[in-house]
Order: C-alpha cells, then structure tokens, then sequence
C-alpha cells in the first residue's frame, strides 16, 4: 500500500494500482466466518446447485471488499473514504481446486471536486472475471488530504 | 410473499455491537487488506486514530446477521435459501474504530416486485453509543416470487 504521492496533484483520469486476486475456496471459508454470513451457497456445491448455480460463489460483499482495496491501498486510510456501493452483476464461481477464480481489479479517479476546502475524488472500480465485469457502477468517494 | 405492511417500518434498534481490535483484524485478514491502520494499534494512534481503523465494508459484519434473522422471521415472509445480493451501498459518516459500540436500525425502505423477482431495500442506520450517525447502508435483496 502507498499513499498518493501528492494528493493535490490527484486529477481526474488518473489510474489507481490494479489488483489481480485469486478467491478460493479457503478464502470464501475464511470471509464467512470473519463476516458471519454463513449463506451455503458460498461453501456448499449441492446448496448452491439447488439454487441454481453453475457452483459455488463468491461472497458479493467479499469482491467488493476485495475492490474496495484498491482504494485504501492506494488512498492509504480507510477513514478518508466516504462513501462506497456497487451492484452485483454477475456471480463469481469459485471452483474447487488450489487456484480458484481470478478475480481482476482496476481503479480510476473518474472525477475530483471541491468545496469548503476538501477535495473529493470519486474512484470507479472495475472487477473482471473470466473478462466478464462482476460489479456494476463500483464507486467509492474519497477525501484527499491536504 | 413478503408482508408488504413492513414497507416504511423500522426494527427495533440493535445492539450494543462491541468492535473489537481482533475482529477487525480477523476481517482485513479475510479480505486481504494489508494496511497498518487496521492490524497495527501504535501506527493506527501514530496516524491520528484513537484505535484500529475498520476497513470500508466491515460494518457488514453487524448489518448483515441482523438482516439475515430479519428475513428469516416467517412473519415476514422472504424466501432466503433463493435470495442474491442485487446492490449495497454504504455512507460514512465517520470512520469506525475499535472500540466502537454501535446500535443498528433496519428500515424496510421499499419492496417491489417485478419479472418475477422480488426487490426488497433494506436500510440500516448505524450510530454510536452517544446517538451520533457512524454510517448509512443501503442493501437491495432479490429473491424469486
């Protein structure tokens, strides 16, 4: 993780470092337990083939918590962002074996605005898998500091 | 079929939630989030913050065991085991540490239905001890009608 090297020269355009993460099964075991979201569908391929699943999925919330990252690495404080959302468009299928689902994660400042003396940079996020977008309208605003 | 007289209702506040330093830690550790202001106390106070700083979704970690025995309550009527994530937002208004005692209120903002799908938005309203906003969260949940 870095913090920007100069915040005030942070424009619209710029490009944040991309992230590439494998998700595996471990990890969608791991995000369960440290989120409390217990859903089968994200450990189980009988419960998620019930429901209609090509297999079992990643967390929603664990890919946009790992997109989020591109963010707070770049940004280097989580409390400087403000706001965050996505929608989820498109499940990613985590297969049962070492390597799991690559998961490609890009950011860039799509605008940067001002008032009362703060500036706000908004950062959209993009999250490819199988080079399909897995998140829709990923955005994050973000304080830079002075 | 969800009881849409919930539609404009809010749940009883919830809480006290107890952030604690090893549960932040175990959710950066989780998500893979590597900064030194959620792991490390020394750097976290050295930057400014009275204790570790939570990573952006970690609020999820309180909202979404609430939503989920919410939805699981017959009264209201949502078919959970077929339900997916359609969209989650969340605003800020503070950073949330270690610490934190924090109380959440569900409100059922709005539930559609259409091509067969049920919509639900779902709002939580997450406030510290004192009563002060900490942040807003926004889920929309679908499930088949």
């Amino acid at each position: 993780m870095s913090t920007p090297p100069n915040p005030a020269a942070v424009q619209k355009g710029d490009e944040l470092p991309p992230l590439r993460v494998h998700l595996t099964r471990t990890d969608l075991v791991r995000y369960a337990g440290a989120s409390g979201d217990f859903n089968p569908i994200h450990w189980s391929d009988r419960v998620a083939g019930v429901a209609g699943l090509p297999g079992v999925i990643a967390h929603g919330m664990l890919t946009m918590a790992v997109a989020g990252r591109v963010v707070t690495d770049w940004i280097g404080d989580a409390s400087l962002v403000r706001s965050y959302g996505t929608r989820f468009t498109r499940p990613v299928v985590v297969p049962d074996d070492d390597t799991g689902a690559l998961v490609e994660f890009t950011g860039t400042v799509a605008d940067v605005t001002g008032s009362d003396g703060v500036r706000v940079a908004r950062i959209d996020v993009k999250a490819l898998f199988e080079g399909k977008s897995v998140l829709g309208r990923a955005t994050a605003e973000v304080v830079l500091p002075d | 079929m969800p009881d849409e007289s919930f539609v404009g209702r809010s749940l009883p506040a919830a809480g006290p939630f107890q952030v604690g330093r090893e549960k932040i830690r175990e959710f950066a550790a989780a998500i893979g989030d590597t900064s030194p202001l959620s792991r490390d106390l020394d750097a976290a106070r050295a930057a400014g913050h009275p204790d570790l700083v939570a990573p952006p979704t970690f609020s999820t970690t309180f909202t979404m065991p609430l939503i989920e025995a919410f939805l699981r309550d017959p009264d209201f009527g949502w078919d959970y085991t077929r339900m997916v994530h359609g969209d989650q937002r969340i605003t800020f208004h503070r950073a949330i540490h270690g610490g934190d005692e924090l109380f959440t209120t569900i409100h059922v903002d709005e539930l559609r239905t259409r091509a067969g799908s049920h919509m639900l938005t779902l709002r939580c309203e997450v406030a510290d001890a004192e009563g002060a906003p900490v942040a807003t969260t926004s889920s929309l949940l679908v499930t088949q009608a």
